[in-house]
């Protein structure tokens, strides 16, 4: 995928002037700069698909900070266990009341407090290993683009060494080493995501280096690293972006599938892969044990890839869609 | 042909010699404590080193790993902790089922996401392609395990409440048992694994198809009076193909990890929950082999790739 609009000029706003086009195609009489940052925000904006996924991603984000909030007006801990009243006479779970909105677990946990709190783990991992990964991989893109050579060489082979290692094989022979916890959790999907970012950036990079204003820079004396930093890197930021957003729901995915497996963030901490882990023994009895983390996972991850859907198109309206609801290339101006 | 099929085989062979130095690597970094365990809570330093001399961990890494590579190239990968079976007989064993689920899923998946990709991009934006894209879309969020649990709920616990026992809650029947139990026993893992992949599948599949109907040759083609369905199927979707080739390659790792976790789903005893029970155990004969067969399944896969884009697209030269 290429993105060019973002690409032409990512830099100073004084660049915007370069665009305008659509504004006078538009037959405006007030004909206004607006650089590719602004028109990929507008274009966002009017995405009505990406903008109620970008709610329903806010309103998760605010579950999660204020777990500990809905935690306290229900009155049950996330890993309190009401083994009297959450369990039915025969110890299994019991199913949605009033006391138990969502039911409970197999030790008679409140769901929703721990679907809650789950929300947490799924948004902390999925984040912060794709900003991890995105960190190293732009850095190794960067670098191995612009310096070629042996360096490139190196590095080239070493993202694709990684990229042909599968996953959740070697995210598990690292687990079993470690043992499972949500640091090692983070490290192994950063460390496998990285890769994938590494080679779209070094691609742009290779081509960026050859451009006229890296030959200027050149010319008038700025070290490599400065060019990397004050050129080439922000010319590269609109691929990132894109794909940074679209890291997140498959980090998710990927921290659930740990977790899941046993070999994720450990109990009792809530996690959604880890509850429809232990539901796999109670689905018969409990439905609900099985489809509300489930619900959320799916929710989650669902919001996310629409509106990184969203974010891709807004900065490069040309390219398909994966999941586009109209073709929402709809004229930027007014 | 010859030269580059050899230049790939080397590269392979170098991933996969790395993979065995960063498996020994991270031993190094955290050494096993399978004595421990083996011996048990009362185990004395004497019965702790004995058992570390028997498994040959008492040894120096470096010989530990020339041991290993000496044995491999001679097709013995050791013995697993535990049980003192060779883990070649223990993949062996697990093999033919995670192919099973592989083979048939892929085939699901790509006749799946092909078809569809075609039958959006035909008629683009008609009700058929938005239809395909929120079915696309769907799946695309759906983690694999999710969906391989709502499966067993829905297919085969709700049908089976109302009598309809058409699926079993899992477990594995061999092709030389019965060709039917062995489908009804992989028909669920199989749409488990393809479902989310064919999503991806479709839309790459429109994209690549739209592109190849609007070059100058299609029109040829139509303009020689051809009718339209042979000049998707015949002009059309060879060309098309190449793009969702090379996915299908770089893919073959992802449906790896599909399969371990439908494995876990479905209690189908394949290389994937072989390597989840090693790795619980800290079984490294086990976990080596295991990861040393998938990543030798990846490189192979894209290697067969590479070749497939020569006979698909004739503009392809290998060098």
């Amino acid at each position: 995928m290429t993105i060019d609009v973002g690409r032409r000029d990512a830099g100073g706003p004084e660049d915007g002037l370069a665009v305008p086009a659509a504004t006078e195609l538009a037959g405006e009489s007030r004909i206004e700069g607006r650089s590719p940052w602004q028109l990929a925000w507008e274009r966002l904006r009017r995405d009505r698909v990406a903008v109620v996924s970008l709610v329903v991603i806010v309103l998760i984000l605010l579950l999660a900070l204020g777990a500990p909030l809905v935690a306290a007006a229900v009155g049950h801990g996330p890993d309190e266990q009401f083994r009297d009243i959450g369990l039915t006479p025969q110890g299994l779970p019991k199913a949605p009341s009033r006391t138990f909105l969502l039911g409970t677990d197999d030790l008679g946990r409140d769901l929703l407090v721990r679907i809650v709190y789950g929300s947490r783990i799924s948004l902390l991992v999925g984040v912060v290993s794709t900003l991890l990964a995105v960190a190293v991989g732009v850095l190794v893109g960067v670098v191995a683009g612009y310096l070629g050579g042996l360096v490139d060489t190196v590095l080239a082979r070493l993202i694709d060494l990684v990229l042909s290692v599968p996953f959740l094989l070697a995210g598990i022979a690292i687990v079993s080493i470690s043992g499972p916890s949500l640091t090692v959790t983070v490290v192994v999907i950063a460390f496998f995501a990285w890769s994938s970012i590494a080679r779209i950036v070094r691609g742009q990079v290779l081509s960026i280096r050859e451009r006229e204003y890296v030959e200027a820079a050149r010319s008038l004396g700025a070290s490599d690293w400065r060019i990397m930093v004050v050129d080439v890197l922000p010319n590269v930021l609109a691929p990132v972006i894109v794909y940074t957003t679209l890291l997140i729901p498959s980090s998710i995915v990927a921290e659930s599938t740990l977790s899941f497996l046993g070999l994720g963030v450990p109990p009792p901490t809530p996690t959604w892969g880890g509850m429809l882990d232990s539901s796999l023994g109670y689905y018969r009895f409990a439905w609900w044990y099985l489809l509300f983390p489930g619900l959320a996972l799916l929710v989650t991850t669902l919001a996310f890839n629409l509106f990184g859907d969203g974010v891709r198109d807004a900065f490069d309206p040309r390219t398909d869609r994966l999941f586009a609801a109209e073709s929402t290339t709809a004229p930027v101006d007014e | 042909m010859i030269r580059f099929l050899a230049r790939r085989v080397l590269q392979g062979l170098l991933v996969v010699w790395l993979i065995t130095l960063v498996l020994f690597g991270m031993f190094f970094v955290a050494p096993s404590n399978v004595a421990q365990t083996l011996g048990g809570r009362q185990a004395t330093p004497t019965t702790i080193a004995l058992i570390n001399q028997r498994l040959g961990l008492d040894r120096p890494l470096w010989q530990q790993y020339l041991s290993f590579v000496g044995n491999a190239l001679h097709g013995d990968l050791g013995y697993d902790y535990y049980k003192q079976i060779p883990v070649t007989s223990i993949i062996a064993d697990a093999l033919p089922k995670t192919v099973s689920i592989a083979v048939g899923a892929a085939v699901i998946w790509m006749l799946l996401g092909v078809s569809n990709g075609v039958l959006s991009a035909v008629r683009p934006r008609s009700f058929t392609d938005r239809g395909l894209t929120v079915f696309a879309l769907f799946f695309y969020s759906m983690p694999t395990f999710l969906l391989g649990l709502l499966l067993l709920y829905y297919l085969y616990f709700q049908l089976t409440l109302v009598g309809i026992r058409i699926f079993p809650a899992g477990g594995y029947v061999d092709l030389s048992t019965s060709f039917g139990g062995w489908v009804q026993h992989l028909i669920l893992p199989w749409i488990t694994v393809a479902l989310v992949s064919a999503a991806a599948y479709t839309r790459l599949t429109r994209t690549s198809m739209l592109e190849v109907l609007g070059e100058d040759y299609i029109r040829t083609a139509r303009s020689k009076g051809i009718s339209e369905r042979r000049v998707v199927l015949r002009h059309g979707l060879r060309s098309a193909l190449t793009p969702v080739v090379t996915q299908f390659g770089i893919d073959v790792a992802t449906l790896l990890s599909g399969v371990i976790v439908t494995e876990t789903v479905f209690s189908i005893d394949g290389i994937g929950r072989t390597a989840v029970v090693a790795i619980t155990q800290q079984d490294q004969p086990v976990i080596i082999g295991v990861v040393l067969l998938g990543t030798v399944a990846v490189v192979v896969a894209n290697i067969v790739v590479d070749v497939g884009y020569a006979v698909l697209d004739p503009r392809v030269r290998l060098n």
